[in-house]
């Protein structure tokens, strides 16, 4: 299985190495830097690269490599799926997964990947059996740990491993017992010029903070599930249950995680809350374009859209913008062409627009290609499927939680406008 | 620091230690002081003077040994937890001289208490095997016995030991095999993929090709399949042609997977559609489509190895992801790899109708500004139009259009694909040659430009002007081209020499004179090669009538195919897949056998592992409203199992909520069913054998032997139906293995040629009986050997009779449901006792023989083909609100009819109706019988559709009595009344009636009741209703509750029987009309 992590960083630099087995040298990475080489953008190294003697197997996140060293099959999704945990673990752990926090925490780094894979294959992954292992740093138990001399690493060994529910820790203990979730929708679609949708479709997740005492065992039932067509749980989620009623029947793991992801089935019409009115125009022999702009809101049910950030990757032949918004600021970058304009809230009274100049290249013919315009946004309390929480319950434990939900939509990875204009004379 | 007497500055020196060993440092020259540590009290001190220890210990053995002691030490501490720590790092040392200590500890670990220290042994076992290959057998020793673990902590360890080890002890797995099906949903994820993987090679060996039809009818248009042997190939394909039946294991595995489908863990995901790819049936592979699509909206690296995936399941299962296609639709931030690979798919997915949309998405994409990605869509374009006809010609003027494109690159990838395009039909577009004529002078591209000569090179008769102009311009520039420009200048010199010799000879000398000098050897070479051929010397020159032949000739098209295509050789998802080469260690995936070995290996002896076996499954199938009615096994069983998995948690719970009332009811039915002994000695042990051991079993059993054996051959029916109810609640466990029985019952029977099959059965079952475990197996392996093939063909021919599809249910014909129930029954008895070889199978059987039969399509109607149909009253596998009709086709021809098949569906708004498997052939005089299901929407409308032979249709209906639109209920008698009060006023329908003669009896009523309606009998606190002598003066109340197909109403029905043979009826039902209805049926059943 695994038998080596390595570490690098943007600039091609190894700054930590993990072995599970016997050593591998480092050399092994100049294949990966060549690869990198070779690829025009971070994110077209391919995540499997074989050499005479290993496969590399990496991904990318947070402008980190994690590159693996496997030498055997072993199917690659297993591989990228770990790594992908390993940073999910990391910055559970520290907040944030950089360079500099690997860095400074890099015996905790060390201590979690021991415990994550035993002779590469993996051990423990559950987040709450690796926190009862290995406590998170803390700034107070930082202080705490210099004073005292105490460690880290836990004092008592982890139950939690050999229960039936290895999600969960055991022995928690809140004074204030809480259970929050967050409905998190997201639209991907692409519209064309004429601001036809092509594709639109919603993915959603339900992320859950659940700090209750004990072990409760939570119901969650929906008004409307129906909607949802394609669903992957967390493990603590009863599948059974869940096909015969619809219900989510689980025994929470302690902390943040990930509840259920699902797709809202592409039978109901996606309803896209913005829209995008644009006028670009280039002339044929002038070094003058026209660019033109407005957004509006369109069926929020009257919730505002916040966040807009609208960005275009404008044709190679563009030297410079000269533009004018009604709101927010813009950034044009002369040597990607990246056009991003932050818009911030929009007011359906006053709509916001960018208006202005391009100035191409002198002598180059017209650019014919064009450019898309992708949008972020966020849209707060409103689920754009229509999905409603119908009821939580708790049984199994005495204490009354409090219970919250929360529901956002925001656009999806990428939603985009794509332009196809016609040319003009 | 490290000999210091603090902890903390030994923590301190450890973690800078730690910190240089992250950065690669080497840190070896401070082994002598660390392992001095090793020791240490300090936890964390301790866990990083082992990551040391670990990383070290390899480069400096003898140091190393120091340790070893503080290890076995640690392998005897009383706590788990420390044990299996020690255990770990103990087989993590990479120290030749400590094997045999580890071998020791791993065999010692083996037998642990605690199933985590076992855990820890089976990852030791790969670890130990790297150091030292030579263990091998006593290892595998231990994997054997760690295989056999019945906890899932242990499970998907075991198997990664298993394939690091012995991959190919595949005898390893038959025993465990169902445990493992069975475990797997509890297993941790990263156990689930290995355990996926390595079951999916099993399945391989171990079962029959499920498409082996399909298969042989593609493969037998390509080539005789069984060219060589003829009369040995015929029949083998007679024998293939025979409707297959999946084992019931392979079905196992397939049901048990399928919900990891819905795993966080795209590596569980991509695992469980790889089984699904390589061993499910054709038609079941698309459920996967919906799960892979979900991973394309994961991890761009998740991405790109699902695309890979996607991408050869795309070409032998379009039909899979058709439906998603909009889902591969690029979008403009996707890295290049991955629009490739979409752009893949999409191509492989185009068909006739959905190529307009594709074409239109690939014209938008080369305007795209990532300029490979434009030049992979326009090959793609290419592939497209070469792949279906009827788009060629817009995709060829799409491609000329680009011809004028001001990018170069894609004018030079176009002018690639035209050149490919125009192969394939020349004649019709010298324009477009033309047209390409002309760009040479502005295509710098090498690629492009040689293309464009070689097209006018072999056409040139087509461009007879302009060829030669080329010619004369490119031999201009020839010094500068580059070797592939080269090359084809040469080449169309020739063509051109000989088919218009006047114009270009001295042209064709000049360039050959030209690339005599050329530096290329190759170019060098071709030119010394051409001009001996082409230009006519004094010396004869044999071959020189022959280039106009050679040079000229026809070339076949290019076929462009996808990268993909043979992929699927490889297992997918396989790290091999992805490259496309071995990589090492990958373990092939083996072909389907000709027949498939053995089934019996996989048979459990012992007995408790088959309750633990069961207990999951059954866990994981139970539709909620039994969980109740069984909760009384499963208490029992909850007993025997030594840990609890954690699909029970569920059923725990819920156990503990109706535990009073259950026990209640429980006991109330088993004192009711002692009273009843005295009608059939049967039931004693349908509630019995649950409870009693074996031992007590086995006397009680001889005893009612005989008077069994009347009764099924009497067939009286009573006692049966008497013991319904009980049966329903004991069905639970029961029924899934009875069905298995009944299924070797089938086997024996036939090997006895008797011939009726209930007395068949019964026989053989006397036979069979006195017979212990060894020897029955003893005897069907006696058999196996012999002739292989037999016991499987007699076998599917049973099971035609008998189950017809074992995931569909068994024996929907009237008259046979009498042997098969009393051949269920009678395993039943025997059930606990005898080896419960096959897996319960996924229905409840009906409970009631007294299925009636109606006439679809008279014989005469049907021109010889007789219909009939029945209501099968299980629920329809495949989706709980269809109503489950048992079709039963006879065949009173001479000739045989060809696929039987519904066509054309006439539905009222709502209803649905899934059909049957088409039936390619049924020989005259056989009889076959298939099930499909139909959602009536809670009405009595009929379903109308068309039912086609090969030769004609005929338009039928089904029509369903209002009673078998609802299933069986099963709940309290105090939730009965709760229910019942809700459903007051409007929804409640009362009627006085007097009982008919025959209705004397409460059996009669039960009966009755539950023949005119598919509703279950609602067992009562007191007995009194079961007594046959009821107490004067209180009156009799029967209770039924079932539910509708489609919106799952309740129905509730109460019969109130008066001491004057007067009752009353009463029916609880939201939905009027339904009760209404029923009532009517109901009274009807009862007054006659």
């Amino acid at each position: 299985m695994i038998h080596s992590l390595f570490l690098v960083n943007s600039s091609g630099d190894i700054f930590l190495e993990k072995h599970w087995k016997s050593v591998v040298s480092r050399s092994v990475c100049d294949y990966f830097f060549e690869a990198q080489e070779r690829a025009s953008e971070p994110e077209n190294v391919p995540p499997v690269i074989p050499t005479p003697h290993h496969y590399l197997i990496s991904v990318l996140r947070h402008r980190i490599y994690f590159v693996a060293v496997i030498q055997s099959e072993v199917p690659p999704l297993f591989v990228i799926e770990f790594l992908h945990r390993v940073v999910d673990t990391f910055q559970d752990y520290f907040g944030v997964c950089t360079e500099a926090a690997i860095k400074d925490n890099v015996v905790v780094v060390y201590e979690l990947l021991e415990e994550m894979l035993d002779n590469g294959f993996p051990l423990a992954t559950e987040s709450n059996i690796l926190k009862e292992l290995i406590k998170p740093p803390t700034i107070l138990r930082t202080v705490v740990n210099t004073i005292t001399g105490s460690t880290n690493v836990g004092e008592q060994l982890p139950t939690g491993q050999l229960s039936v529910v290895p999600w969960r820790r055991t022995g928690v203990k809140y004074t204030n017992n809480e259970a929050y979730f967050d409905v998190v929708e997201e639209i991907d679609a692409i519209i064309d010029k004429s601001g036809s949708t092509i594709t639109a479709e919603i993915q959603g997740v339900i992320d859950a903070c659940v700090k209750l005492s004990g072990m409760p065992d939570l119901t969650l039932s929906f008004m409307n599930p129906r909607l949802l067509d394609d669903v992957s749980f967390h493990p603590c989620v009863r599948f059974k249950r869940w096909e015969a009623e619809r219900i989510l029947s689980f025994i929470p793991p302690d902390g943040n995680f990930r509840l259920l992801s699902y797709h809202v089935s592409s039978q109901n019409l996606v309803a896209i809350p913005v829209y995008v009115k644009h006028n670009i125009t280039f002339r044929e022999g002038s070094s003058q374009g026209r660019f033109e702009l407005t957004l509006g809101p369109k069926q929020t049910m009257g919730k505002a859209v916040e966040s807009v950030l609208v960005s275009s990757q404008l044709p190679r032949g563009v030297l410079n913008v000269n533009l004018n918004p009604s709101q927010g600021t813009y950034t044009f970058d002369p040597v990607t062409k990246l056009l991003s304009w932050d818009v911030g809230k929009i007011n359906p009274q006053k709509l916001p627009s960018l208006k202005g100049s391009m100035s191409l290249q002198a002598g180059a013919s017209k650019p014919d290609e064009n450019p898309t315009i992708n949008i972020q946004f966020k849209i707060q309390q409103m689920a754009i499927s229509g999905l409603k929480v119908n009821r939580l319950d708790m049984y199994g434990e005495k204490y009354k939680p409090f219970k919250g939900i929360k529901y956002m939509t925001k656009a999806g990875k990428v939603p985009e406008g794509r332009r196809d204009e016609a040319a003009l004379p | 620091m490290l000999d210091s007497n603090k902890d903390s500055l030994k923590l301190e020196a450890m973690k800078r230690i730690v910190a240089m060993m992250a950065r690669g440092k080497n840190a070896s020259d401070l082994f002598p002081a660390v392992v001095k540590n090793v020791a240490c009290k300090n936890i964390e001190v301790k866990k990083l003077v082992y990551v040391y220890l670990v990383r070290y210990a390899e480069e400096q053995q003898d140091l190393a040994l120091l340790s070893i002691s503080t290890f076995q030490r640690g392998l005897k501490d009383p706590n788990q937890l420390i044990r299996a720590s020690a255990l770990r790092v103990l087989s993590s040392i990479r120290v030749t001289i400590i094997i045999p200590i580890m071998m020791l500890a791993i065999k010692d670990a083996a037998s642990d208490m605690s199933p985590y220290v076992r855990k820890t042994a089976a990852h030791a076992i790969p670890k130990l095997y790297s150091l030292d290959p030579e263990q091998k057998e006593p290892l595998i020793e231990v994997i054997e016995k760690l295989l056999a673990d019945k906890t899932t902590l242990v499970a998907g360890s075991v198997v990664m030991a298993f394939e690091g080890v012995c991959p190919e002890r595949i005898d390893l797995i038959h025993k465990n095999y169902r445990k493992l099906c069975n475990l797997l949903i509890d297993v941790e994820e990263w156990g689930q993929v290995v355990i996926i993987n390595m079951l999916t090679r099993y399945a391989r060996t171990q079962f029959l090709n499920p498409n082996a039809n399909e298969v042989l009818l593609e493969e037998g248009e390509e080539k005789e399949f069984y060219g060589s042997d003829e009369e040995e190939g015929k029949e083998e394909k007679v024998e293939k042609k025979k409707p297959y039946v999946m084992d019931p294991d392979h079905r196992l595995l397939l049901r048990n997977t399928k919900p990891l489908l819905q795993s966080r863990n795209a590596a569980v995901v991509m695992a469980v559609a790889q089984l699904y790819f390589h061993l499910a049936p054709k038609a079941e592979v698309g459920v996967t489509a919906k799960a892979l699509v979900r991973l394309l909206r994961s991890h761009s690296e998740v991405q790109f190895v699902v695309l890979q995936n996607v991408a050869t399941m795309s070409i032998k299962r379009k039909g899979m992801f058709e439906t998603y296609l909009k889902s591969f639709y690029i979008r403009s931030t996707d890295p290049t790899q991955i629009k490739v690979l979409k752009l893949e798919v999409l191509t492989n997915l185009a068909t006739e109708t959905s190529i307009s949309i594709i074409l239109r998405e690939f014209q938008t994409y080369i305007k795209s500004m990532d300029k490979d990605f434009v030049a992979a869509t326009i090959q793609a374009i290419g592939r497209c139009a070469t792949n279906i006809g009827e788009v060629r010609d817009t995709c060829l003027n799409g491609l000329v259009q680009l011809l004028s494109n001001r990018d170069e690159l894609v004018v030079a990838e176009s002018v690639v694909v035209i050149k490919k395009l125009l192969q394939m039909q020349p004649e019709q577009h010298s324009d477009i040659i033309k047209h390409m004529a002309k760009l040479i002078e502005n295509i710098q591209v090498p690629m492009a430009r040689a293309s464009i000569l070689w097209l006018i090179g072999e056409y040139c008769e087509h461009v007879p002007k302009i060829a030669p102009d080329v010619l004369r311009k490119m031999a201009k520039s020839f010094t500068s081209e580059e070797d592939i420009v080269k090359l084809q200048i040469l080449n169309l010199a020739a063509k051109l020499y000989l088919t218009n010799s006047k114009q270009t000879k001295l042209l064709t000398q000049y360039v050959l004179n030209l690339a005599k000098y050329d530096q290329n050897y190759d170019i060098r070479d071709r030119a010394r090669f051409i001009r001996q051929l082409i230009v006519p010397t004094d010396k004869g020159g044999a071959l020189s009538k022959y280039a106009k032949k050679l040079f000229l000739a026809l070339k076949p098209a290019p076929i462009l195919e996808s990268p993909f295509k043979d992929r699927d050789h490889f297992q997918l998802g396989s790290l091999s897949h992805l490259l496309n080469v071995k990589a090492g260690g990958y373990q092939e995936l083996p072909d389907w056998p000709e027949t498939a070995p053995d089934p019996s290996v996989r048979n459990v002896e012992v007995m408790d592992a088959v309750e633990t076996v069961l207990d999951p499954v059954l866990a994981f199938r139970q539709v909620p409203e039994w969980t109740k009615s069984s909760s009384r096994e499963k208490r029992k069983e909850k007993k025997k199992v030594e840990k609890p998995f954690y699909s029970d948690s569920e059923d725990e719970s819920r156990l503990t909520e109706s535990a009073d009332s259950d026990s209640n009811t429980g006991s109330g039915s088993e004192s009711s069913s002692a009273t009843e002994e005295s009608d059939s000695g049967s039931k004693s042990e349908d509630s019995g054998g649950e409870s009693e051991s074996e031992q007590q079993e086995k006397p009680n059993r001889k005893a009612d032997k005989s008077s069994r054996a009347q009764r099924v051959t009497q067939e009286t029916g009573d006692s049966e139906r008497s013991s319904g109810e009980e049966r329903r609640t004991a069905k639970k466990t029961t029924e899934p293995r009875s069905e298995s029985e009944s299924e070797e019952e089938g086997k024996e029977s036939s090997s006895e040629s008797s011939e009726s099959e209930s007395e068949s059965e019964t026989e053989s079952k006397e036979e069979s009986e006195p017979d212990t475990e060894a020897k029955r197996n003893a005897k069907k392996k006696a058999i196996t050997p012999r002739a292989p093939d037999k016991p499987r063909e007699e076998k599917q021919e049973v099971s035609l009779l008998d189950l017809d599809d074992f995931d569909l249910n068994p024996s929907p014909r009237v008259n046979p449901v009498n042997s098969f129930m009393s051949s269920s029954l009678v395993a039943d008895l025997e059930g606990l006792s005898l080896t419960h070889s096959a897996l319960p199978p996924p229905t409840i059987s009906p409970t009631f023989s007294s299925l009636k039969t109606y006439e679809l399509l008279h014989r005469l109607t049907g021109e010889g083909l007789a219909v009939g149909y029945c209501f099968g009253r299980q629920p329809f596998v495949r989706d709980p609100h269809m109503v489950t009709v048992q079709i039963q086709f006879t065949n009173h021809m001479d000739t045989e009819a060809r696929n039987l098949r519904v066509r054309e569906p006439r539905l009222q708004s709502g209803m649905r109706i899934k059909e049957f498997p088409e039936i390619e052939v049924l020989p005259p005089g056989e009889t076959v019988t298939t099930v499909m299901g139909i959602d009536f929407c809670d009405s009595t409308q009929a379903a109308n559709f068309q039912l086609c032979t090969h030769t004609r249709k005929f338009c039928v209906s089904i029509q369903p009595p209002v009673g078998e639109l609802m299933a069986p209920v099963f709940m309290l008698e105090n939730e009965f009344k709760k229910e019942q009060g809700q459903l007051m006023g409007m929804n409640e329908i009362k009627e006085t009636l007097v009982l008919g003669e025959a209705c004397q009896s409460d059996y009669a009523i039960v009966q009755r009741v539950t023949a005119a309606a598919n509703v279950g009998q609602v067992p009562c606190g007191s007995d009194q209703e079961y007594s046959s002598t009821p107490p004067p003066c209180s009156p009799l109340v029967s209770r039924f509750a079932g539910k509708t197909m489609t919106s799952n109403s309740l129905v509730l029905v109460t019969v109130i029987t008066k001491r004057d043979r007067t009752a009353q009826l009463t029916v609880n039902c939201e939905k009027m009309v339904i009760g209404t209805m029923l009532v009517k049926d109901i009274l009807h059943a009862l007054s006659q």
